[in-house]
């Protein structure tokens, strides 16, 4: 079994979020990256459990960026990746991103491919969906439950208003939310390790962008609280209704 | 330049995302215009001349039994070939389950550049530049398409249905199917409940209702309001809640008109799952909850007195009005 994890750093979930240069670059300036929650606690958890019942298991991770990307990759490897590989570019378009990690899969006949839902940053949840298409598998996207049945995939996932569990022949491309695992920390051997694990750069395949981030905008700063007493909710249900018309 | 909206439908109703979705796209046609289409699967049990009212000229059935049920692979197949003999260059999808599986293969298959989960209607006015949601809510980026064909999913409760007059040509279209790969074995739907990410209203819980048996309360709330149930993270660690109903960065992101928000500290990460809601109301006994400061209506007081008070206010005005 070989199982490709697709990995992206993305600000901590208590960042500030500030732009800079006239709105048009995000502001990285004290800004703590971590692996992308759905990435790392969903994804990530589940490739290692599968590995831990059945250890033949092979973990790959891929992530694509520059040379600043390598701290939070190390950490995944720490927490129980085998071998990494950093595709070496940078870009805000899941087209361009989905073109580079299907080169690295296609190369690696993976039987199974995870990526969290989104990034917590672009909030594209795009990656997984096109990376199936491109390599003409079956994607199942928005799981809360992952298990394996021999060369079966046995999956729950979210549907509008619901849940279905549905069973798919590997090779799949299966996006990951919560409920598939829980988070993990990494241990003192897992992190001496991560060092020597191979990390491999490769350089970009031949691709086009098709979106640019043109500018960012901040949303407008709310008001400021209207407080009512306790003993007076039915001024509440009166602004609520008169004022906000909400209800 | 044609616009093509992809309709969304469960056990043969259109779902209300997908009524957005038409009517922005019905929109985004007048404003750069040109027309817009629509396309649905499987079998409907609606009148499909009917979504004529929110702009669209042309219905695009495909009516293969096959398509009763959702597997992403086989609909970014059949979406494919009906963009390809409708010419469309703008797709619209709603950013709900089924868009999120399906637009991005989509783009694959045609080589399209995506804006997913965008708020509004794409500013033409140098080159076709989309603003979306980034940073789970907490800011929005333009982001300018440069593709050919382009793909728009519209974030689920960001713009308002608008129902005029008008009927739709529905076309029969005979598109190859082809099988799918995934076997689906269970379905579990919440019946009788408000979908969260389509709830205008939603009524969210924290740790300061001290205990899953004390969710009579809002759950009574949530009735009267025709309201969803939601909660915080905490909650839904604890399993005092399912894990479906955990609002927040790192849960479901919601964008309802109202959001009341009881027992709730209110977080960085949970704000982050809200923040997109028109009208937030927080009722917590401490004063000093992070909460109050994103917050436009505020009670400063214990969530076991003030809730069925609120309760009880909310249907004496719905009985007088």
């Amino acid at each position: 079994m070989k199982i490709l994890i697709c990995i992206s750093k993305t600000p901590d979930t208590t960042s500030r979020i500030a732009f800079k240069d006239g709105n048009t670059k995000f502001e990285e300036n004290g800004v703590q990256w971590i692996i992308n929650p759905y990435d790392e606690w969903y994804a990530l958890v589940r490739a290692i459990e599968l590995k831990e019942k059945d250890p033949s298991t092979v973990l790959h991770l891929v992530t694509v960026g520059a040379a600043d990307c390598e701290p939070v990759i190390r950490k995944a490897l720490a927490l129980g990746g085998d071998e990494a590989y950093r595709v070496n570019t940078q870009s805000d378009d899941s087209f361009y991103i989905a073109t580079q990690i299907f080169e690295v899969a296609k190369q690696g006949n993976y039987d199974l491919i995870f990526t969290g839902k989104e990034t917590i940053d672009y909030n594209g949840s795009s990656i997984g969906g096109m990376v199936a298409e491109m390599l003409s598998m079956p994607y199942i996207s928005l799981a809360t439950k992952f298990d394996l049945n021999g060369s079966t995939a046995v999956v729950a996932r979210e549907i509008e208003g619901g849940e279905e569990v549905c069973e798919v022949a590997l090779p799949v491309v299966v996006s990951c939310q919560k409920g598939v695992a829980e988070q993990r920390i990494p241990n003192m051997r897992g992190i001496m390790s991560a060092r020597t694990k191979p990390l491999k750069v490769v350089e970009p395949a031949a691709a086009e962008a098709l979106t640019n981030i043109t500018s960012y905008e901040l949303p407008p700063v709310k008001a400021g609280v209207k407080l009512v007493g306790a003993d007076n909710v039915a001024e509440l249900v009166r602004l609520l209704h008169e004022e906000a018309k909400a209800i | 330049m044609s616009v093509l909206i992809f309709i969304d439908q469960a056990e043969g109703h259109v779902k209300k995302a997908s009524l957005e979705a038409l009517t922005y796209g019905g929109d985004l046609a007048k404003q750069t215009g040109t027309t817009a289409e629509a396309m649905v699967f499987g079998t409907v049990a609606e009148d499909l001349t009917a979504l004529g009212r929110y702009g669209i000229s042309k219905v695009h059935h495909v009516s293969s039994a096959a398509l009763d049920h959702f597997d992403a692979q086989v609909f970014a197949n059949v979406i494919a070939k009906v963009v390809e003999e409708t010419k469309a260059t703008v797709v619209v999808f709603s950013h709900n389950q089924t868009g999120k599986a399906v637009a991005p293969g989509v783009a694959a298959a045609v080589k399209a550049g995506i804006v997913t989960g965008a708020v509004a209607l794409p500013d033409i006015s140098n080159g076709f530049v989309v603003k979306k949601s980034v940073f789970s809510g907490k800011a929005f980026a333009n982001v300018n398409i440069s593709s050919e064909i382009k793909i728009i999913s519209l974030n689920p409760n960001s713009y308002k249905t608008v129902a005029g007059k008008g009927m739709a040509e529905v076309i029969e279209l005979n598109v190859p199917v082809p099988e799918s790969k995934i076997k689906i074995t269970a379905v579990s739907k919440v019946s009788g409940e408000v979908p969260l990410t389509e709830a205008d209203i939603v009524v969210s819980g924290g740790r300061g209702l001290k205990g899953p048996e004390n969710w009579g309360i809002l759950e009574d709330l949530a009735h009267t309001l025709h309201a969803a149930t939601a909660c915080s993270r905490p909650v839904a660690d604890s399993h005092w809640r399912p894990h479906h109903e955990h609002v927040g960065q790192t849960g479901v992101q919601v964008a309802p008109n109202l959001y009341i928000a009881l027992g709730i500290s209110g977080a960085i990460q949970h704000l982050a799952g809200v923040n997109r809601s028109k009208t937030i109301v927080v009722i917590n006994k401490d004063p000093e909850a992070p909460f109050f400061k994103a917050a436009d209506y505020g009670i400063v007081g214990d969530v076991f007195e003030v809730v069925p008070k609120l309760t009880e206010e909310i249907k004496k005005m719905q009985a007088a009005s």
